[in-house]
């Protein structure tokens, strides 16, 4: 059928986009994308963070390859940094100072690659722990989140082989530290460290090897991760916070066009002006101040960037002593248990826990509105268990920062930190908890009694009440809205014949993890129990008795029906 | 008055409150913090050993003995030279304030005539090393990129990179050196004070040593990429990405995720 004879553009621009679509058939594509609703609220703009920063990260750092040279090479430096006049230097480093200090801009753009790494970095994070704490990682989105992770994980890798590109004094610490992790591991490590440096550390062919995989293999897969991370997104739809209107089967929102094409392409110029700020005016990774890497030179305060720090700070805590000699064979538990096997223990808990919830719950439906964090005590209380772990670990690797700083002993600090790393995340599970439960319970107050009014009335009989507003429906909404959580029930161990019945462990220990998950549990206030709030409750209720009726459907004044001290009508 | 009194119970009140009370307490703080005294150099002189002496007897005896060979408090003086005390004691480090894991460096208690007095007393005890020359520490003779080098090979893993400083086991540390006079610096090579080795001239040389103090001389003038952040390395970045980086775009994305009624 022709369509040119009734709807020919006549614009310049209809004409171009008329001759586009009749090639791609763009049309369509544009047409679902634009109607495609997202919900509004801030923190869902947190992976907005990390996918531009990672745009500013390619637009810089294809900036940067222009002028690195990836060689170990030795030169002597001849150029303008008097401080490194003559030193003998890597080629690779040689070319970060050309780059630094004779390049137009060139010191500006490292600084700008290096804090958006930062920022990169810090945005996943936290978009993680958003993701986490409201639960949006359920059903069917638990691919997704297996998908958010792997980035996390190629960022730090993208993260640590850019750091040591510059081949500088604190970069090369780094990667002697990488090397030692990697030989202590058993029988294998001294293969691994071997294949990886070329021979031994740390030899001739590093710089070139990470830089091919700083600039070619992790982008790639990174970018590739974030095709797929997105494609989920468009297709599972956006989750949304819980509140009135909003279910598994809608989303409340703005679509994608006009308004958050403006929001978001204004965002993006955000963060890169906000990059662009800390890189204008805060030195970062001065790598001409710590000097060409020399094996034997360590200096104080050698750390980390801040996503690596937790490793730093597993090797600080881990006492000496744990080295075990075996005949000709030496274990080096010291090394292996902090930076292989608690990191490995810990992110394997995180990536899994999407299906370690699924198997307590047995919750085979789609989720697609959000929990409130205290509406899942057990993993609101995991996670910052968890964080708290990291926070302490990072902590214990700036443990000489914090004893020049605060004048303590560097001595008493380990100590300190030994002790917190087990005790912290026990008791911040529990504090968390706690803390959880006790808010809703005050959700379950709120709703049977309301808010307080700080208005005393005093009755013809001398009582005192203290007046409360009742809740509006949309705020009663939000915190009755939840489906209780309860421990699962499982088939007896044999049937009636006493026949034993196949799945029964499997079964018994799904039953005590979901114990151990929903054993403690605050269930929402039901309608039933409204209802008897407002008609038996007493006069707290009353002022708003009538709503309440409307609300949940029953009658209000089965009790003693008290003055309202507004209703002037009365005698 | 009445436009105030009917803004206290705006939202920002406490906020703006609390503003005003740290600016007050800043305020007070910078008028009524002393100011330290700047030493006025003068030159020494042999005759001064009798001054010295006396300033000694009633000044360090207490700990150092009264012919300065040492109590159980204080070790022997004989032999450390005048540039132990012109250390010592124009770093104000002596006499010592108080007892802890090292004494710290403090407002000089002496002016530079007394501290050459007392040097000339203690140089008078035992040969020892001297108060080094004005040529011997003038930045401006030095090879920063030799100091530089010397720099992180012997002194980097106490003093952090660019001489910021560093904790040492037990509550000791090792000083930022940011501050510190180019005759201290050397001073401190050539006695090895406290925790500190001591540099002799046979393993650094005279001339090693102002290529040290002109390495760091030129890490006071700032750094080429803006502000230092304390030269302390990834852990003060990794801060401010956090407080200032992130901070920002999450207001930034709270700002734009407001519902925008």
């Amino acid at each position: 059928m022709s369509t040119s004879t009734s709807t020919s553009p006549t614009t310049p621009a209809g004409k171009a986009a008329d001759y586009l679509d009749q090639r791609t058939g763009i049309g369509g594509a544009v047409k679902e994308f634009a109607r495609k609703i997202f919900p509004d609220h801030w923190s869902f703009l947190l992976g907005e963070i990390a996918l531009y920063s990672f745009v500013v990260l390619l637009i810089s750092g294809t900036f940067l390859t222009m002028f690195f040279v990836p060689s170990m090479t030795e030169v002597h430096y001849e150029g303008p940094w008097e401080a490194m006049q003559g030193v003998q230097m890597s080629e690779a480093f040689a070319s970060t100072l050309h780059l630094s200090f004779e390049v137009r801009g060139g010191l500006l753009m490292r600084q700008i690659h290096h804090w958006a790494a930062l920022i990169f970095m810090a945005s996943i994070v936290t978009h993680m722990m958003r993701v986490f704490f409201t639960g949006a990682f359920r059903k069917p989105r638990e691919i997704n989140w297996v998908v958010g992770f792997t980035l996390m994980i190629l960022g730090l890798l993208a993260g640590f082989s850019g750091y040591s590109l510059p081949d500088d004094v604190l970069s090369g610490n780094g990667l002697r530290i990488a090397d030692g992790v990697a030989r202590s591991i058993p029988i294998l490590g001294s293969y691994i460290s071997f294949f990886l440096f070329g021979g031994e550390f740390p030899g001739t062919a590093l710089i070139p090897r990470l830089f091919t995989v700083h600039i070619l293999l992790i982008p790639g897969l990174i970018l590739a991760m974030i095709g797929l991370h997105l494609l989920f997104v468009v297709l599972h739809k956006h989750t949304q916070y819980p509140g009135s209107g909003r279910s598994d089967k809608n989303v409340v929102g703005y679509p994608l066009f006009p308004v958050y094409v403006a929001k978001a392409g204004g965002f993006f110029f955000v963060v890169f002006a906000v990059i662009a700020l800390l890189a204008g005016t805060m030195t970062i990774n001065p790598v001409w101040n710590y000097g060409p890497f020399d094996p034997s030179i360590v200096s104080a305060g050698a750390q980390p960037d801040w996503y690596m720090l937790f490793l730093e700070g597993g090797l600080r805590l881990m006492p000496g002593q744990t080295e075990v000699v075996l005949g000709q064979y030496t274990l080096s538990l010291n090394v292996l248990v902090p930076a292989v096997v608690v990191p490995g223990l810990l992110f394997t808990a995180l990536a899994l826990w999407p299906f370690i919830e699924a198997f307590a719950t047995g919750d085979t439906r789609e989720h697609h509105v959000l929990d409130r964090p205290r509406n899942a005590p057990f993993r609101t209380a995991f996670g910052v268990a968890l964080l708290t772990a990291f926070f302490i670990l990072i902590l214990a690797g700036s443990n000489d920062l914090i004893a020049t700083h605060f004048h303590l002993s560097i001595n008493d600090i380990t100590w300190t930190f030994r002790a917190l790393i087990f005790l912290g995340p026990w008791f911040a599970f529990w504090i968390t908890k706690r803390i959880c439960l006790s808010l809703q319970r005050k959700d379950r107050e709120l709703v049977l009694h309301g808010h307080e009014t700080g208005r005393i009335v005093r009755f013809a009989s001398g009582e005192y009440i203290e007046v409360h507003k009742p809740l509006d429906e949309h705020e009663r909404w939000l915190r009755v809205g939840h489906e209780p959580r309860r421990p699962i029930e499982i088939e007896p161990a044999e049937d009636s014949r006493g026949v034993r019945r196949p799945g029964y462990r499997k079964d018994r220990l799904r039953q005590r993890v979901s114990r151990m998950f929903y054993e403690d549990r605050i269930e929402p206030v039901t309608p039933a129990e409204l209802a008897a709030a407002q008609s038996h409750g007493g006069h707290d209720a009353l002022p708003a008795a009538d709503e309440h009726a409307q609300l949940t459907g029953s009658t209000a004044g089965g009790g003693t029906h008290l003055v309202d001290d507004e209703d002037t009508t009365r005698p | 008055m009445k436009a105030l009194a009917a803004r206290r119970h705006h939202r920002s009140a406490p906020v703006v409150l609390l503003l005003l009370a740290l600016l007050l307490t800043g305020a007070v703080y910078a008028i009524a913090a002393p100011s330290s005294a700047d030493a006025a150099s003068a030159t020494t002189s042999q005759s001064d050993i009798d001054a010295g002496e006396k300033l000694f007897q009633a000044n360090c005896a207490t700990c150092h003995g009264a012919s300065a060979d040492g109590t159980a408090s204080g070790p022997s003086l004989i032999g450390v030279g005048a540039a132990a005390v012109d250390f010592q004691v124009g770093t104000g480090r002596m006499p010592a304030k108080m007892n802890g894991a090292q004494i710290q460096a403090a407002p000089a208690q002496f002016d530079q005539e007394q501290i050459s007095q007392l040097a000339a007393y203690v140089a008078s005890l035992g040969a020892g090393p001297s108060i080094p020359t004005a040529d011997q520490v003038d930045a401006s003779k030095g090879d920063a990129a030799n100091g530089g080098a010397i720099f992180r090979t012997n002194c980097a893993m106490c003093h952090n990179a660019v001489g910021a400083g560093g904790a040492l086991s037990q509550g000791k540390y090792a000083p930022s050196l940011m501050e510190t006079s180019p005759e201290h610096i050397y001073e401190a090579m050539l006695t090895g004070p406290q925790s500190m080795p001591v540099f002799n001239d046979a393993n650094i040389t005279p001339d090693e040593k102002r290529d040290v103090i002109a390495y760091l001389e030129q890490q006071r003038e700032g750094s080429a990429g803006g502000l230092t952040l304390g030269s302390l390395g990834p852990v003060s970045e990794g801060l401010w990405a956090w407080v200032a980086g992130l901070g920002l775009l999450i207001g930034a994305a709270v700002w734009i995720g407001a519902k925008s009624s």
